[in-house]
């Protein structure tokens, strides 16, 4: 009796010892029933992973491809009027980087033999961004080099050769760096540097148009935010591009969220099967922990335990392979990396351990109502 | 003795059966939707693609430059050439027909307006809001209304035969008008159904049917430009070449793609002294976003198939290894190793073919659903998927069931009889 106290903390340890090794041994003596529940898991929670991640991330990666249809904000001064000096400085300011602003300032000049076309001067560089779908066979470099519509060309410069526009008395002699083909009212319009532009006719922008990314509500501050920085002028939306980017958008993440409920469904649906398979496999281990007089508490507690660190090690390599292939995705797909969402994690980690103790508790039911000596008789 | 083997089999282990045929069934379910929607959703996001408007202007061939800036016309009205309005509908009879969306065609005129005590100069825009044509016995209708989706019109859309108008947004604000007014245009009453809001250029016009602006200009028939939309094909290195210099096989194969380019080709034979050109901003962005979409969806798919195939074998492993007293007793009975697989692969073959039936038509119901309740519109499952879904399940199940069934031929009757696993 008296050695009872100093043997307690022992046996207890040595309890705690043998659930251990009887988890570790379990798994390492059937290595192949062990690594095939395993692969279940894991392959489920890989391909969860990488579907959410990719739902989460694919709003952010079409948004950028819509962008390329160009702006999305326009910003127009009053009829007739430009807009207030600094106005696009101050508009860059409203923007904060989330986007690129480019201003147009238009005249209706007329070339030699007195017919009207419209110039336009903008910002070459930032326009080249702005209105990737241009299709331009040269880019103007500098000072007194234009950007021709392909329309227009066939009208002042056929051979490419220079050319003279003039406006209100003043006229500017123009080399022809390219053309440009857009199919609509571009393609009549000759395209100037903005300096050249407003030293030759004295008119300042009258139109900024911005390429913003971010979503809908997004979209709208930063609307408002423009409004605010200047005054007077108005600001639209391009509702054509905005509506149409809006229901892609939808449409695309509705149908990514159909397939993603029924590839985890599927996934998880082979973990439940290999993982019920794996307890009824071992129905004799069962039976004999039951004959030595284990509790069914403790039996119950020793396959739960296993299922979960089964889940449990299973969701984390999962997670790291879907993540892998996610970005793989990411890059073969969109051109583009695809971050890894740790925000992801939480949900496949609970879903694998939930659906790997509800494998192991199913057919636990099972085998409790069977008495021990008939599995160990083989029946 | 063979069939009835498999036959009892079948009749008297219902409940594990079930499990892999469920599995089975569910697998090829979840293929068949997802092959479905991945082949359908490019059709789809197209057809989504078209809110985005026009892609394909038609404009006279004639023409003197045009002289626009922001959506406003400054070039005088009576300026250059126009196409004919009795031409239009044989857009409806060239090759590329089922590609055209709809078309609207546009006549811009400058009217004078009487507001209160001072008269304006407006625009007025000419055009079909949803005219019904004919070409061939096939009616069709067409007009901005399906051009243009992203026109709001709070209010009525006016009749194409009537002289009623819309006023743009900024234009009634200006004017105070609402729907059901009256107002004067160049002396003429007209009622105003709807005020339009577009976020262009239109909210401070008049849009009026056809007949009115080209009564206001004095050409009956004519028509400044057509806007066509159109369903194409993304763009490749085939797509940006020139006809004229393509070898006749070639220019065969360009030609019957719908590129945006064999579209405008087709169209400018058909619409006489035209000119059409794919409008680039919404042709070419089209595509890339197309392309994304479409290659996402692949993607996915791959994944649902590499799913489906993993629960698939899984289950049938299960099923397999479940059974080893079975196998143990055919080999202590005499059995070959060859017959007792062929009875387990024949089992799984039946299953295969009752969960691959069973699962093509829940598959199809699943992207019939998914198509509905997604894109307002059938996903149609192909009946060329029937066989190769089949032919899908049976290869996974067998996969699957190979590695078990190899196992439990090779285990030791003795064994597998006392049941020591």
């Amino acid at each position: 009796m008296s050695a009872t106290p100093s043997i307690r903390p022992a046996r207890r340890s040595g309890k705690h010892g043998m659930f251990l090794r009887m988890l570790l041994r379990a798994s390492l003596v059937r290595r192949g029933r062990a690594l095939s529940a395993l692969l279940a898991v894991v392959v489920a929670a890989a391909v969860a992973t990488a579907m959410l991640n990719l739902y989460v991330e694919v709003q952010a990666k079409l948004r950028t491809e819509f962008r390329k249809y160009g702006a999305n904000i326009v910003v127009v001064a009053k009829p007739g009027q430009s807009l207030p000096a600094g106005a696009l400085p101050r508009v860059q300011t409203a923007l904060a980087g989330r986007g690129i602003a480019v201003p147009f300032a238009y005249v209706v000049a007329s070339t030699a033999d007195g017919s009207p076309i419209v110039a336009a001067g903008t910002d070459m560089e930032s326009v080249r961004r702005l209105d990737s779908w241009w299709s331009v066979s040269g880019w103007p470099h500098g000072s007194g080099e234009a950007l021709l519509g392909s329309r227009a060309a066939t009208v002042v410069s056929p051979q490419g050769q220079p050319f003279d526009l003039s406006f209100h008395g003043g006229s500017i002699h123009l080399a022809a760096a390219g053309t440009l083909t857009t199919g609509a009212a571009e393609d009549s319009r000759v395209y100037l540097p903005l300096k050249d532009f407003t030293a030759w006719t004295g008119v300042e922008p009258s139109t900024i148009e911005i390429a913003a990314n971010g979503s809908a509500p997004q979209i709208t501050a930063i609307m408002k935010q423009v409004a605010a920085a200047v005054p007077g002028a108005v600001v639209r939306p391009v509702r054509q591009i905005m509506e149409a980017e809006g229901r892609v958008l939808g449409k695309t993440r509705s149908t990514l969220l159909a397939a993603a409920v029924l590839i985890i469904l599927t996934a998880a649906l082979c973990v439940l099967a290999t993982l019920t398979a794996w307890v009824l496999d071992r129905r004799r281990d069962f039976a004999i922990m039951k004959a030595l007089g284990a509790s069914e508490r403790l039996i119950s507690g020793f396959f739960a335990a296993e299922a979960a660190s089964i889940g449990a090690i299973g969701a984390l390599l999962g997670y790291a392979i879907g993540i892998g292939a996610a970005a793989w995705i990411g890059r073969a797909n969109f051109q583009a990396s695809i971050s890894p969402r740790l925000s992801v994690l939480p949900s496949v980690f609970l879903g694998s351990v939930v659906v790997a103790l509800l494998s192991a508790t199913l057919p636990m039911a099972l085998l409790r109502r069977v008495q021990p000596a008939t599995i160990l008789r083989g029946e | 003795m063979f069939p009835r083997l498999v036959f009892e089999s079948f009749r008297r282990q219902r409940r594990r059966k079930l499990l892999a045929g469920v599995a089975i069934a569910l697998g090829v379910a979840v293929a068949t939707a997802m092959i479905a929607v991945a082949t359908n959703i490019g059709d789809k996001i197209n057809q989504e693609l078209r809110s985005y408007g026009a892609n394909l202007l038609i404009t006279p061939q004639a023409d003197t430059l045009d002289v626009e800036i922001g959506g406003v016309d400054l070039k005088p009205p009576s300026d250059g050439a126009f196409l004919k309005e009795a031409d239009l509908p044989r857009i409806k009879g060239t090759f590329w027909k089922n590609n055209v969306v709809g078309f609207a065609p546009m006549l811009p005129v400058r009217a004078s307006l009487v507001a209160g005590t001072q008269t304006d100069s407006v625009e007025v825009l000419g055009t079909w809001f949803a005219r019904q044509l004919a070409y061939d016995h096939e009616s069709f209708v067409t007009g901005v209304r399906t051009t243009n989706p992203w026109w709001k019109v709070s209010g009525a859309w006016p009749a194409d035969d009537s002289s009623d108008v819309l006023v743009g947004r900024e234009l009634a604000e200006k004017l105070g008008r609402r729907p059901g007014d009256r107002i004067e245009i160049n002396g003429q009453p007209h009622r105003v159904t709807g005020i339009l809001a577009t976020g262009g250029a239109e909210e401070e016009q008049i849009v009026a049917p056809l007949p009115v602006a080209q009564q206001i200009l004095g050409r009956p028939g004519a028509v400044r430009k057509v806007f066509v939309s159109a369903l194409t094909k993304p763009e490749d290195a085939l797509a940006l070449r020139d006809p004229k210099t393509m070898s006749p096989a070639m220019l065969e194969k360009w030609s019957c793609s719908p590129y945006v380019q064999s579209i405008a080709y087709v169209l400018q034979k058909a619409i006489p002294h035209s000119r059409v050109e794919p409008i680039r901003q919404v042709a070419s962005t089209e595509g890339t976003v197309l392309e994304r979409i479409k290659g996402l969806m692949l993607l996915i798919t791959l994944a649902a198939l590499l799913a489906s195939a993993l629960a698939v074998s899984a289950a049938m492993a299960t099923a397999i290894f479940e059974r080893r007293n079975e196998i143990g007793l055919m080999k202590a009975l005499g059995a070959a190793n060859f017959t007792v697989a062929s009875v387990f692969f024949a089992e799984s073959a039946l299953l295969a073919l009752l969960g691959g039936i069973v699962g093509f038509f829940g598959g199809s119901l699943l992207a019939r659903e998914i198509g509905r309740s997604i894109f307002d519109s059938q996903i149609s499952v192909q009946p060329v998927l029937f066989p190769v879904i089949l032919g899908l399940a049976a290869l996974v199940t067998f996969a699957g069931s190979a590695v078990a069934i190899r196992r439990a031929v090779h285990f030791d009757p003795v064994y597998a009889l006392k049941a020591e696993a």
